[in-house]
């Protein structure tokens, strides 16, 4: 099962790598890693998505914590979380297509930004599963390119 | 700040922080990145002890380290000189041994130019080290010194690296940040946990057939006396991992011997047939389980007590788990046990010495035998002398036969098990403990990956005894040939060998033959007297074999045992 981590590491080069590192060593499987500054510029918070069974987790919240660089880990999967993702997609359009796709857009509530001739680019926001649907919608229409950011996570506020 | 730090060196700040840290000794070797650090050393009150081999200098400290309970200290310089420690910062790192790594580093101008000796010894050591630095700015020294030696020795001890670029030694005026530790992320787990503790005393006071199982751990958290106060009063059975002998003296009677690949078979079916098996500072390493976590102690109820909370359920599934210090937890233990009542194991001692009687650990002492070298060494020198192995077969023999009396007096690579870590272990650890004897149990296979040490027992007037097993080959491997790859040898015949007692007198030690059953007592007693250096060359057959053995694949009650 997909687990997702929020890791607060050191602001520093090379604890990426660390990190990076350990996921390798140990054949732990990362579905996406995303990272940047917090609230503390000292800080940064890494998203880890891992796959794996209970007892794999815990090593992974182990092996993690043991590492100097990380200052916590929190495993959100079964906690009240805020979770979302950006997309960036380019679609192919032409004057048969364009219609349907933009009305797809419009049903997921993407945003075009930019335009070419024959191509417009949609950025997208939200849970995991409906970027994935979006993508699965627009897939019919042949994708140029897809950027996701990978899932980013905060816990929602008592009450 | 106090005044007088004021306008040091960096070289000058790097030493001073060492000797803030009570280093005393540094292994090291030098080089050009290193000039400034080399310059200072010679107003620094910290003795410099030169290898012969960077590999040699790590395993030194290592020794050092494992036998005074210290801070290993070792230098390199940059490149080579670094990636010549990597087998021996790995050795550390498998078996938890608090080591500083100092390594020379190119300018911080040139980084990243691929200069001259310039090698990203950071990025290579990172997953064998437990935590690492290059300094940038020689202000840090001090902090860095401090979190290096601090995460070095606590928690679970390991070894941290210290890179220091040339210009960062050689600037003048430094005038050096506060050496306060900023370790936000570093997490120690000091403590038992009372609650726990009472269910242990309770599982404990309702096993029928309990085993303590110790190790590594033990030894760190120097827990020895309580651990033998714990089994004695409890009446356990105990087994110990390569890591844990002497955690119990040898013969005590509680002792079964080490458990695993090439542990008693008493040991093994003793873990095999428990109910509750009390795991202290250990890992389930494969020598121990065979890789066979779900089938290894299978009736018992396991209690895993670590200061790692990643070994806890890594291997075997465990029921109870305490994350602490391993001698904070036994103290807690045995102040709560006398509340609790203790099962009667008469039954279960009775089949245990039922084993014993029936499977001795077999040798041959008519002939010479190097069962027959270790059992006189033994006798003559006693528990309290120091013992350094190589690793193979006459590593098992000492493990087996040699009657260490306590943890510290053992200096040996297990996790890795490298080839060469003998000589330069032993030269770590005469320089920690003078006033002892240290002999080093080795063969002419490892002793051959390190012979070039013997420079540094010469140079140093350094009193290593050395009992070479010498049987000509490389011993293990040949013995893993024959019993399983049909006798089929490849590769393991040492032909092209010195006469070690010549290759000892070119370094002014002195060497003996002893290629008869008749001499062996008369030049073990020579070595145990000797006020200098000695090697004693025992020519013994390829043919010995250590057993039992677990072959690989089985479990570890299906010993080979003859």
């Amino acid at each position: 099962m997909l687990h997702t981590l929020a890791v607060l590491v050191e602001n520093h080069p090379g604890v990426l790598i660390k990190v990076a590192g350990l996921f390798a060593r140990r054949a732990y499987n990362i579905e996406s890693l995303t990272v940047c500054q917090t609230e503390d510029p000292e800080v940064s918070r890494m998203t880890i998505v891992v796959a794996g069974d209970d007892q794999v987790i815990e090593q992974v919240r182990n092996q993690l914590s043991k590492l100097v660089v990380v200052h916590s880990v929190v495993d959100l999967t079964e906690k009240s979380v805020v979770d979302r993702e950006l997309a960036l997609v380019r679609i192919p359009i032409n004057s048969e297509t364009r219609s349907e796709v933009f009305q797809t857009v419009d049903v997921f509530r993407g945003r075009v930004v930019d335009m070419g001739r024959s191509n417009i680019t949609v950025e997208l926001t939200g849970d995991i599963d409906k970027i994935d649907a979006f993508v699965h919608a627009l897939r019919p229409y042949g994708l140029l390119e897809l950027v996701r950011t990978g899932k980013i996570a905060i816990m929602r506020s008592e009450a | 700040m106090s005044e007088e730090k004021k306008g040091l060196s960096g070289a000058k700040l790097l030493l001073d922080a060492l000797r803030e840290e009570g280093v005393d000794i540094i292994f090291g070797y030098p080089g050009g990145v290193l000039l400034p650090l080399y310059d200072a050393m010679l107003d620094s009150p910290i003795r410099h002890v030169l290898g012969r081999h960077e590999q040699g200098v790590v395993f030194a400290a290592d020794g050092y380290a494992r036998v005074s309970g210290k801070v290993g200290v070792c230098l390199a310089t940059s490149g080579p000189g670094a990636t010549n420690l990597v087998t021996g910062i790995t050795n550390a790192y498998s078996d938890s041994i608090p080591l500083v790594v100092l390594t020379g580093q190119v300018p911080t101008s040139s980084l990243g130019s691929d200069s001259f000796q310039e090698v990203d010894i950071i990025g290579i050591t990172m997953p064998i080290t437990k935590h690492s630095y290059i300094v940038k700015d020689p202000r840090d020294l001090p902090r860095v010194v401090k979190e290096a030696f601090f995460l070095a020795r606590t928690g679970r001890p390991g070894p941290v690296v210290i890179d220091l670029p040339k210009d960062v030694l050689a600037q003048e005026n430094v005038e050096p940040f506060p050496s306060d530790m900023k370790l936000k992320g570093y997490k120690i787990f000091g403590r038992g946990n009372n609650s726990k503790i009472e269910e242990v005393a309770q599982a404990l006071s309702e096993a029928r057939k309990p085993v303590l199982y110790a190790g590594g751990g033990v030894v760190t958290a120097n827990a020895e006396e309580v651990l033998r106060q714990f089994a004695e009063r409890a009446n356990l059975p105990v087994v110990t991992t390569l890591m844990g002998i002497g955690s119990l003296p040898y013969g005590h009677p509680n002792l079964l011997g080490m458990v695993g690949m090439h542990g008693t078979v008493t040991a093994n079916y003793t873990v095999d047939d428990c109910d509750l098996l009390i795991a202290v500072g250990v890992r389930f390493d494969d020598r121990v389980t065979s890789g066979l976590g779900h089938r290894f102690a299978t009736k018992a109820k396991v209690i895993h007590m670590d200061i790692d909370p990643v070994e806890i359920s890594k291997v075997v599934k465990t029921h109870m788990r305490i994350v602490g210090d391993a001698r904070k937890i036994l103290e807690e233990l045995l102040e709560v046990l006398p509340g609790h009542s203790l099962p009667d194991l008469s039954e279960w001692w009775g089949q245990i010495r039922n084993w014993q009687k029936d499977n001795p650990l077999g040798c041959d002492l008519d002939s010479l035998t190097p069962q027959l070298v270790v059992k006189t060494l033994g006798e003559l020198a006693g528990g309290e002398a120091v013992i350094a192995t190589d690793v193979g077969q006459h590593q098992m023999w000492v493990a087996q036969f040699y009657p260490i009396a306590h943890m510290r007096n053992y200096a040996t690579s297990c996790g890795l098990g490298v080839m060469g870590y003998g000589l330069p272990a032993a030269v770590g650890a005469q320089l920690a403990r003078p006033q002892d004897n240290v002999f080093l149990i080795t063969g002419d296979g490892s002793l051959q990956m390190s012979i070039q040490e013997l420079g540094t027992v010469a140079q140093n007037k350094l009193p290593i005894k050395i009992i070479l097993l010498n049987n000509g080959v490389l011993g293990m491997v040949r013995q893993m040939q024959k019993m399983f790859y049909d006798g089929r040898y490849n590769h393991i015949q040492l032909e092209g060998n010195p006469d070690f007692v010549k290759v000892a007198e070119a370094y002014g030690i002195r060497g003996i033959h002893v290629n008869s059953v008749d001499q062996v007592r008369g030049a073990i007693e020579e070595a145990v007297n000797s006020s200098g250096p000695i090697l004693l060359d025992f020519k013994i057959s390829p043919d010995e074999n250590v057993l039992p053995l677990v072959p690989p694949g089985k479990v570890i009650t299906e010993m080979i045992v003859r």
